[in-house]
């Protein structure tokens, strides 16, 4: 069966590195993987501040597309994309109405068949299981699992993982090798969209993230977010402007570390383009 | 020809608002067999009742059809006004218009016309009515507490020295439930063992009280003033009789480290042992679970030292019957424990404790003596945070109630805390205080103002460690929700009071009926605190929500109040709504086949073999027989029966089927 992928606006700019490595380990077990045709942007924050239709439409209109190429499954791996598409879904399943709105809107056919998987339950369901053997590199170090806002929450409604003390990128990351840490800040907020208004504050919300870390002596930071990452990456210059000294862990997507233990090229998961300089 | 006079009840507005009673009571004039028919404000009042009365007297009336609330809250007052004209209490039926019909509807022609037909079934039900007479059945003047609480010692006492037998059962080796946990008592702060202990003693000691600790309802049958009930004594691998209570054995035994339940897990006890030192009864029991003896087979080590040779290995669990009038359940309540709170840890650190285990490390009879030490260290802690609300108050954890207990045992512990530790500081987290009570609000102000304890009004929203300490994220809401961290020692979740384990176990037995959270219900939430939906049985103390102990002791006197009333009558009354045989004349006897299905099928075994003989004492026939005493009016047999030959007076077959014809106006 084909995998459907939104990769979404990130994916496509500030955060390549990221969709270059999902592909990339997607590739090494034989999954296919196909884009959905003409997809737009989730909406993101802005949407959902400002529209209530618009914040569901944009998303249905994904899903729509992806119907309509007959695929199945897809596969998120921005947190934020994963948690608005997810959101939609369930609005939509609820209110029939608004169901009807939103077609309307978009022009376009919408039954909610698409099943959504973000990047760890696609992990867990299409390489881990097939993982014996494959590691070649294990990702030996110490690793602070950082979750986010997004990736757990509403838990209401995804459903996913403890959304307190989430575990699950924290057993895959044992599947590598690696020796995730016990801390405090994997679901406190790295300040998301203020990266660009108010990159103070992202300093001192990332900051706190990072000296947690840093005081547990992780040795690098595993994330599966494109806004996080960028917040924790190239942010770093405002956080150690925070924390007064230079803090230099890098921060990697968890496919990065998965293609890293399974052998991968380093260029081919991008890790090349981080701002702070990947040296595990 | 049926006499029956119809009464279109307003209840107020309740009624009238929505249905058009004065239309309804004309049309029931016109129905055959009615003499009368009239509506009126409150018919419940007096004036009301009186209507009724005259009415029976004035007309000859045979029927009564009052149409008005629901019967569970009315039918007793009409028919007693029917029985006080000389009617058959039972010659008296009620439309429900307002539960069935008002409340639930729309005002509007066919809201009246739907409370015209309810009127209608029932005056065509009441032609078949028969005079019924009331059941008389003894009453066993014995009470069965469930619970070894102060709400179960109190309603114990209390029966007791009204003359009555008590027989009380406790589920653990001793009374005294959580009450004897507790260091100090709010708003008096007194010892909180001082006061207990002399009433545990007096229960042990009462010429009227049979006490089984260790011991739990097995199962219960029969109704009110005739319960049966099966207690089942667990072993507790001890002669009593022999036993002095030395407690040799408890110092001798070799499992010494099973984390012990009355400090809370906050300390160790032996395998065999005596759960606190002022625990009454003072004997030892012998855990089989933990014990060597029991899981490896080997040890016996108490049994050498035993100096009058009490230990019994090879005692078994002993299922005692009794039978008694009455019971008042007094199972108390649980707390949640840390485990519970993923955002303060999921239980993870030993420094994040309950209220309970606050109590244990006050105590002087707790793991520390007394002394205020956290559970990890053992260091003192200098800044100790107290979280109310603990799961309480939020939908999102499933408790949306108020445990209503802790903002006043916070304010006692924080208070505490600070008499103990001079140079401490502690911090109370709240959403509002709720100290409604006698000398409470009083209480709480002494903690903020005379003893210095920082209260923040606001929620906590994580806890994690760093470095040896605790940090306490939390919000200020009276300073524009800033943002507090607080680097703690010593954190106490005041954790949601929940119903106990096995409550709805337990209730299912009773036939008793229990709230959403588990909580047993009381009968009426206002009227009825103490009764239950079962006749006969009665709540007292935290089981039935949490509860402090002037509330849990006034709820268990009120208790015992109820079963003292009932036992002061020799015999009591039961509606004669019970199941019947028919018989008709010869040959035929009854039209029962006497297949006894029905025999199996009653939950009650109310239903016995009847042999009918003839004058040379041959049998003609068996059929079946329904014992009066027994039958619970549930109608089970009625379903079972082939021959349809079992009805249930006031509900006969005949009686049904003119309810369902007059309601599609085949009349
Ligand atoms: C941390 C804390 C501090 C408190 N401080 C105060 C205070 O300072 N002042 C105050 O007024 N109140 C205080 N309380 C409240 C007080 O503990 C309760 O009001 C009181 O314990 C209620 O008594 P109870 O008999 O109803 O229930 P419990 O004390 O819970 O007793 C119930 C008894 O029934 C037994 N039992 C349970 N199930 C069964 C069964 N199936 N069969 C047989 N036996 C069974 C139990 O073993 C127990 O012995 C505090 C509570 C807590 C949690
Ligand atoms: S008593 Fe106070 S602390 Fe306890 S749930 Fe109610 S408001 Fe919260």
């Amino acid at each position: 069966m084909t995998l459907g992928f939104y990769p979404g606006c990130s994916l496509k700019g500030s955060s390549r590195e990221y969709a270059e490595s999902v592909l990339a380990v997607a590739k090494a077990f034989d999954v296919e993987i196909e884009e959905i045709t003409d997809w737009n942007c989730c909406g993101a924050t802005a949407a959902h501040n400002l529209n209530k239709e618009l914040s569901l439409a944009l998303p249905a209109r994904i899903l729509s597309l992806a119907e309509k190429q007959g695929l199945k499954e897809i596969v998120v791996p921005c947190a934020a994309c994963y948690s608005r598409l997810t959101v939609t879904k369930h609005e939509l399943s609820k209110d029939p109405l608004l169901k009807a709105t939103v077609i309307e809107a978009n022009g376009l056919d919408y039954s909610g068949s698409v099943s959504i998987l973000n990047i760890i339950q696609m992990l867990d369901k299409y390489i881990t299981p097939n993982l014996g053997g494959r590691v070649v590199k294990p990702f030996d170090h110490k690793v602070a699992c950082y979750y986010g806002c997004l990736l757990v929450r509403p838990h209401e409604i995804l459903k996913f993982d403890r959304e307190e003390d989430p575990q699950s990128m924290d057993i895959l990351m044992l599947k590598t090798g690696a020796t995730p840490i016990d801390w405090a800040y994997k679901t406190e907020c790295c300040g998301a969209g203020l990266s660009v208004s108010r990159t103070s504050s992202v300093g001192r919300l990332s900051g706190k993230i990072i000296e947690d870390a840093k005081d547990r002596g992780a040795e690098a930071v595993i994330v599966a977010c494109p806004m996080c990452h960028s917040n924790l990456d190239m942010r770093r210059d405002a956080i150690n402007t925070f924390l007064g000294e230079k803090v230099d862990i890098p921060v990697l997507y968890i496919t990065q570390a998965l293609g890293l233990a399974l052998g991968i090229d380093r260029k081919k998961l991008g890790l090349q383009r981080h701002f702070v300089k990947v040296t595990v | 020809m049926s006499k029956i006079g119809v009464f279109v009840c307003h209840c107020g507005e309740n009624i009238s608002a929505t249905v058009d009673c004065a239309k309804v009571a004309e049309t029931a004039s016109k129905y055959d067999g009615v003499a009368f028919s009239v509506d009126y404000k409150y018919m419940c009042s007096d004036p009301g009742q009186s209507l009724i009365k005259s009415a029976i007297a004035e007309k000859g009336l045979t029927g009564v059809v009052v149409a008005a609330c629901s019967p569970r809250m009315h039918e007793p007052t009409f028919r007693k006004a029917c029985a006080e004209a000389g009617l058959n209490p039972y010659m008296c039926e009620m439309a429900n218009l307002r539960e069935h019909c008002s409340w639930v509807h729309e005002k509007g022609e066919a809201t009246t016309e739907k409370a015209t037909d309810l009127v209608r079934i029932l005056v065509e039900k009441v032609k078949y009515n028969q005079s019924l007479n009331e059941i008389r059945v003894p009453v066993t003047k014995t009470a069965l507490v469930i619970g070894g609480g102060i709400a179960g010692i109190q309603a114990s006492l209390d029966i007791a020295n009204t003359g009555h037998k008590v027989i009380l059962i406790e589920k653990d080796p001793s009374i005294g439930g959580h009450m004897s946990q507790l260091s100090e008592t709010f708003p008096t702060l007194d010892c909180s063992q001082c006061i207990l202990t002399p009433r545990m003693v007096e229960v042990a000691q009462h010429p009227n009280i049979t006490l089984y600790t260790y011991a739990e309802l097995e199962s219960l049958e029969g109704f009110i003033g005739n319960f049966k009930a099966k207690i089942r004594r667990k072993s507790k691998s001890l002669d009593e009789k022999l036993c002095t209570g030395c407690g040799l054995c408890t110092t001798k035994c070799p499992t010494k480290k099973i984390p012990s339940e009355f400090n809370e897990g906050l300390g160790n006890r032996p395998a065999i042992y005596v759960p606190f030192p002022q625990a009454v009864p003072n004997k030892p029991v012998i855990d089989r679970i933990h014990c060597t003896y029991y899981t490896k087979g080997k040890c016996r080590i108490c049994e050498k030292v035993c100096p009058t040779q009490a230990i019994r290995f090879d005692q078994e669990d002993q299922i005692v019957e009794v039978e008694v009038g009455a019971l008042v359940i007094a199972t108390g309540f649980n707390i949640k424990q840390t485990d519970f709170f993923p955002e303060y840890g999921y239980g993870k650190y030993p420094d994040v404790i309950t209220g309970l285990q606050f109590e244990r490390l006050a105590s002087a009879s707790g793991p520390t003596l007394g002394e205020i030490r956290r559970p990890s260290d053992g260091k003192i802690p200098e800044k100790i945070v107290f979280l109310a609300c603990a799961g309480s108050r939020d939908p999102a954890k499933g408790i949306p109630y108020c445990s209503k207990i802790c903002c006043m045992y916070i304010a006692k512990h924080a208070m505490l805390y600070q008499h103990k530790v001079h140079s401490g500081k502690s911090y109370v987290f709240y959403m509002d205080i709720r100290a409604g009570g006698k000398m409470y609000e009083e209480f709480v102000r002494r903690a903020i103002e005379d003893d210095g304890v920082n209260y923040i009004r606001g929620r906590v929203s994580k806890i994690y460690e760093k470095n040896g300490k605790l940090i306490v994220n939390g919000a200020d809401t009276l300073l524009g929700a800033m943002p507090i961290e607080i680097e703690a020692d010593m954190v106490v979740l005041a954790t949601a009071g929940i119903a106990n384990d096995g409550a709805e176990e337990l209730a299912q037995k009773l036939h008793i009926s229990y709230d959403p959270y588990r909580f047993f219900a009381e009968a009426h939430p206002k009227l009825k605190p103490v009764e239950t939906n079962t006749a006969g049985i009665f709540l007292a103390g935290a089981c039935q929500a949490p509860r402090d102990i002037p509330e849990s002791v006034s709820m268990a006197s009120g208790a015992a109040v109820k079963v003292a009333c009932l036992f002061s009558q020799d015999e009591l009354t039961r509606e004669p709504i019970i199941a019947v045989v028919n018989r008709q004349a010869p040959p035929a006897y009854s039209s029962c086949v006497g297949c006894f299905l029905c025999v199996s099928a009653c939950p009650y075994q109310a239903i016995e073999k009847e042999e009918i003989r003839n004058r040379n004492g041959e049998l003609i026939k068996s059929i079946a027989k329904v014992n009066p005493g027994l039958c619970q009016g549930c109608g089970t047999c009625v379903a079972f029966c082939r021959t349809k030959s079992i009805d249930i007076q006031g509900y006969t077959h005949e009686q049904m089927y003119t309810e369902v014809l007059a309601l599609l106006n085949e009349y």
